[in-house]
C-alpha cells in the first residue's frame, strides 16, 4: 500500500507537503544542466550532498518510481497521482530525484517479464540509486539492423560464458550491470536465438572504453565481453535471463518502444517551446534585442515554436492514449518527430545566438556541445529511417518489396 | 480537472455516427454534384444536419440545441472536412451560435432548427484583419448608418442573417471602436454579390450602402465590437481547423489507399521507400496536428477567453499540414491528381481557401509570437 493518501486533494497536499519538507531549497534553484541529474549507483558522484539527500527521501517513499508497485520499491501511484505529483515537482521546481536506465528501461522490462523474484532483487535497488545499470544492445555490425547481434553466450552447464562487444553502450564506464541482447542459439533464425541476459559490470572479462563524440563529451562506450562468466542462477536461485530462454527480443521489442517514446518525449521541448523553458540570454551574453526582428530568424522561429508547443501537447495525447491501451508502432511517430523538430530547434538557437553560439566552454559555451548532441537524437534508439519505415509498414500497412 | 486530449465514449460515438452519415448522405461525389450543377452547398443536407441536432451542438438546452461543445463541433468539422460536406455549419453553427450565446432564445432557436443561415462579415481586404475594420456605422439618431464593403464574406450569399463588425469609433487598425450587428441579410441598401472561389463554396462581397440598423441590431456593447467577435472567431478558426484536418485525413486516406494498388515498373508502388517514408512523415504531421486541434477544442470548452494561443497554433498546424497532404496527394497520384474527372483538386482547392479563411499562417504565427513573449 502506498503511504500516500487515494483522495486526490488529499494527495496533492500531502505530496506538496513531502517536496517542501525533503527536497532541499538548493536543489529547486540549481540550473538544470548534465551535473545536475543524479544517476545513482556504486560509483556515482553527487554534485552535492543535497542531492543524495533528496534521492534518499524521496526513494524512502517510493517516488524516484512513483508508479511501481511499493512490494518493488515503487510509490504504487495511480495515474492520477502520477500526474498530480509531477505536476506539484514542477510548481516547486524540484528536480527528479533519481534519473536512470534501471528506471527507465530495465523496469518495465522486469515488471512486464520478470518473475516475482527477479522483480523483488533487482527493481528495489533501482528505485533507492543503489545499482546503476546501463543497455548493452548495438554492436559495431548491428545497428539499425539490432536483430543480427553477434555477441555470443554459450552453454556451459551451470553458467554462461559470454564473448563480443557492444557499442554505443551509454555511461556503460559508470555502470554497475549491463542488460544486454546475446546470441544464445546461433542455429535458429536472428530473431529467435536472443537472449535478454543481466550481466555483472565487475565480473571478470568485462572492459569499457568511452567513445568521444563531436559535442566532445563520451555519453557512449565500447563495451567488451571476453570469456565473461555469467552464472544460469544467482545465490537464490534467480535466472540471469529475463523472460524466456531465445525469447529476448520479444523483451527487446517492447523496451524499443518505450526507449522511443521516451526519446521522442524526452528532447523535443514539449510544452516549454523552442527555448526549452530558458530565455535567449541562458545561451547568449550579449543579447542582440534586435534578433527577432530578422524577417528570416523570426519567422524560423515561430515556426519551430508553434511546431513544438504542438508536439508537446501530441506527447500529452499519446500519453494518455498509451494509458487507454498503448498506441503500438505509432511510437515510431514521437521518436522521429520529436528527435527531428529537436535538431531543428537547435539549429534555429545556433542561428540566433551567432557567433557566440559557436563558442566552446567557457561561461556561455553550453550551447554547442548541445546543438551538436542532438545530430545523435535521430540516430540513438532507432534512425528516423527506421522509424519512418516502421510507420510505413506496421501503421499504414504499405507493402513490402 | 483538465479533460484528457484523447476522445471520450460520446466523442467517439459522435464521430462514428457522423462518419456513418456523411458516407452516406454527403460523399464526396456529393460535392461534385452540387458544384456541376453550381450549386455552393446542399439544403437538404443542411436540413438533415439540423434535424440530427448538429445546428444545435454549441447552444443551450433551453434554445433547442445540445450544448456538447466545441470539442463536438471539432468532430463533426472534421468528418465534414474529410468529405469536403459543404454547408454553413461553421458560420451558422458555430461562429454565430457563440457570437449571440447571450442572445434571447427565439433567435438561437433559429440556429437550432436551421432555419437561420449566417454570415460573418469582417475583412475588407485580402487578409483577414478584423481591427483593419473601416466600414463605417454612423450614429444618426436612435439609428446607425452602415457603410462600406466587407469581402470574402463566407455563405454570404445564402445568409438569411449577416453578423457585420463596423467602426463606430477610433481609426482604422485600432481593436477598439468596433461595434457588432446583427441584421438581416435582405435588409434595404445591402447589396450582396456572389464571388465564385476555387472551392465552389458560397463567397460573397457585401455593399453596404448607408444600411440601417438600430441599437437593438447591436450585439455586445457599442464599441465593444471585439470583445463581443473574439471568442465566436475563435470557435470558427477552431471548427475551421479541424475542417482542414479533416481535408488532410481525406486526401491521405485516398493516397495511402492509392499507393496500395497502383502497379509501375511491375510492382505497386507503395513499395517504394521513397513514397513510403514522405507518406509517413505525412502521418507524423497529421498526428501532431490532431492533437493540437484536440486542444484548441479543450480550452474553447474550458477557457474560452484565454484560449488564442492554442486557437492559433491549431489553425497555424491545420494550415500547413493541410497543404503537404493535399500536395503530396496530388504528386503521389501523378497524372490523374491533376485531372478535374478525380476528386483530389477539390481536396487542394478547399485547403488553399481554408488557409486563408479567419486567419492564414502568418497571422496565427504572429498571434503565437505576441502570446509567448518574442
Amino acid at each position: 500500500m502506498s503511504s500516500f493518501s487515494d483522495d486526490p486533494d488529499q494527495f496533492r497536499s500531502e505530496v506538496a507537503t513531502f517536496i517542501a519538507e525533503k527536497c532541499p531549497q538548493e536543489l529547486k534553484v540549481m540550473p538544470a544542466n548534465a551535473r545536475s541529474i543524479c544517476w545513482g549507483g556504486k560509483r556515482f558522484k553527487f554534485s552535492c550532498d543535497e542531492q543524495r539527500i533528496w534521492m534518499e527521501n524521496a526513494a524512502s517513499v517510493g517516488l524516484t518510481a512513483p508508479r511501481w508497485p511499493v512490494e518493488y520499491g515503487g510509490a504504487g501511484l495511480n495515474r492520477t497521482q502520477e500526474k498530480i505529483f509531477r505536476e506539484e515537482m514542477a510548481k516547486a521546481r524540484a528536480p527528479s530525484p533519481l534519473e536512470s536506465f534501471g528506471l527507465w528501461m530495465l523496469g518495465p522490462a522486469l515488471l512486464a517479464f520478470g518473475t516475482h523474484e527477479q522483480k523483488l532483487k533487482y527493481l528495489p535497488d533501482i528505485t533507492n540509486g543503489r545499482i546503476r545499470w546501463c543497455q548493452g544492445y548495438s554492436e559495431p555490425g548491428a545497428g539499425s539492423d539490432l536483430a543480427s547481434v553477434q555477441t555470443r553466450a554459450d552453454d556451459k552447464g551451470d553458467h554462461w560464458v559470454v564473448n563480443g562487444s557492444k557499442i554505443w553502450t551509454s555511461y556503460a564506464n559508470h555502470a554497475d550491470w549491463i542488460f544486454a541482447l546475446v546470441r544464445t542459439d546461433r542455429d535458429a533464425p536472428k530473431h529467435k536465438g536472443i537472449s535478454f541476459m543481466l550481466i555483472d559490470m565487475e565480473a571478470q572479462g568485462v572492459t569499457t572504453k568511452p567513445i568521444k563524440l563531436i559535442s566532445g563529451a563520451s555519453p557512449f562506450c565500447e563495451t567488451f565481453f571476453d570469456d565473461v562468466v555469467v552464472p544460469k542462477t544467482d545465490e537464490q536461485g534467480n535466472s540471469r535471463i529475463v523472460g524466456d530462454l531465445n525469447r529476448g527480443w520479444d523483451v527487446a521489442k517492447h523496451l524499443l518502444t518505450h526507449e522511443r517514446e521516451m526519446i521522442g518525449g524526452g528532447v523535443s521541448g514539449g510544452a516549454a517551446g523552442v527555448l526549452g523553458g530558458r530565455s535567449l540570454g541562458t545561451f547568449i551574453g550579449s543579447l542582440d534585442e534586435t534578433i527577432m526582428q530578422d524577417a528570416v530568424i523570426r519567422s524560423e522561429t515561430m515556426e519551430l515554436e508553434i511546431d513544438t508547443l504542438a508536439m508537446g501537447m501530441t506527447l500529452e495525447r499519446y500519453k494518455d492514449m498509451a494509458k487507454q491501451g498503448g498506441v503500438g508502432h505509432a511510437s515510431a511517430m514521437l521518436k522521429y518527430a520529436g528527435t527531428e523538430l529537436n535538431k531543428r530547434r537547435y539549429e534555429i538557437l545556433m542561428s540566433i545566438t551567432g557567433s557566440e553560439g559557436v563558442e566552446w566552454g567557457g561561461e556561455h559555451g553550453t550551447l554547442a556541445p548541445e546543438w551538436l548532441r542532438t545530430k545523435a537524437n535521430s540516430i540513438e534508439g532507432g534512425t528516423s529511417e527506421v522509424m519512418l519505415d516502421i510507420l510505413s509498414k506496421r501503421v499504414l500497412e504499405l507493402p513490402s518489396s | 480537472m483538465v479533460a484528457s486530449l484523447v476522445p471520450t465514449e460520446d466523442e467517439v460515438m459522435l464521430r462514428d455516427a457522423a462518419r456513418g452519415f456523411l458516407q452516406e448522405s454527403s460523399p464526396v461525389s456529393a460535392f461534385r454534384a452540387n458544384r456541376d450543377a453550381g450549386r455552393a452547398y446542399d439544403p437538404g443536407l443542411w436540413k438533415e444536419m439540423a434535424r440530427m441536432g448538429w445546428t444545435g451542438v454549441l447552444l443551450p438546452e433551453d434554445a433547442g440545441g445540445y450544448e456538447m461543445g466545441h470539442r463536438a463541433a471539432g468532430i463533426l468539422s472534421e468528418e465534414m472536412g474529410e468529405v469536403l460536406a459543404a454547408s454553413p455549419f461553421i458560420s451558422t453553427a458555430v461562429m454565430a451560435a457563440t457570437a449571440l450565446k447571450d442572445a434571447a432564445n427565439d433567435r438561437l432557436a433559429g440556429i437550432a432548427d436551421g432555419s437561420a443561415i449566417y454570415a460573418l462579415a469582417v475583412d475588407e481586404g485580402s487578409k483577414h484583419a478584423p481591427e483593419r475594420t473601416g466600414l463605417r456605422a454612423e450614429k444618426s439618431g436612435n439609428a446607425f448608418r452602415l457603410t462600406g464593403r466587407k469581402v470574402f464574406v463566407a455563405d454570404g450569399t445564402s445568409a438569411s442573417r449577416v453578423l457585420v463588425l463596423a467602426r463606430t469609433g477610433g481609426a482604422v487598425g485600432d481593436a477598439q471602436g468596433l461595434t457588432l450587428f446583427d441584421i438581416d441579410a435582405d435588409r434595404a441598401r445591402l447589396t450582396r454579390t456572389a464571388k465564385r472561389t476555387v472551392d465552389e463554396r458560397d463567397h460573397a462581397q457585401l455593399d453596404f450602402d448607408g444600411v440601417e440598423a438600430t441599437g437593438d441590431d447591436i450585439v455586445g456593447e457599442v464599441d465593444g465590437g471585439m470583445a463581443a467577435i473574439a471568442t465566436a472567431l475563435n470557435a470558427g478558426r477552431a471548427a475551421l481547423s479541424a475542417e482542414l484536418l479533416g481535408v488532410s485525413a481525406g486526401a491521405f486516406g485516398m493516397t495511402t489507399a492509392y499507393l496500395k494498388e497502383r502497379k509501375q515498373f511491375g510492382r505497386i508502388i507503395g513499395t517504394f521507400q521513397a513514397l513510403q517514408h514522405r507518406a509517413a512523415h505525412l502521418f507524423a504531421e497529421i498526428e501532431i496536428t490532431a492533437s493540437a486541434i484536440a486542444n484548441a477544442g479543450r480550452m474553447m470548452d474550458e477557457d474560452p477567453e484565454n484560449a488564442d494561443l492554442a486557437i492559433s497554433i491549431a489553425k497555424a498546424r491545420a494550415t500547413k499540414t493541410a497543404k503537404l497532404a493535399v500536395s503530396e496527394g496530388v504528386q503521389m497520384h501523378g497524372g490523374i491528381g491533376m485531372t478535374d474527372e478525380f476528386d483530389m483538386g477539390f481536396f487542394m482547392k478547399r485547403a488553399r481557401v481554408g488557409a486563408e479563411w479567419l486567419g492564414d499562417y502568418g497571422y496565427h504565427a504572429n498571434r503565437v509570437a505576441r502570446a509567448r513573449g518574442f
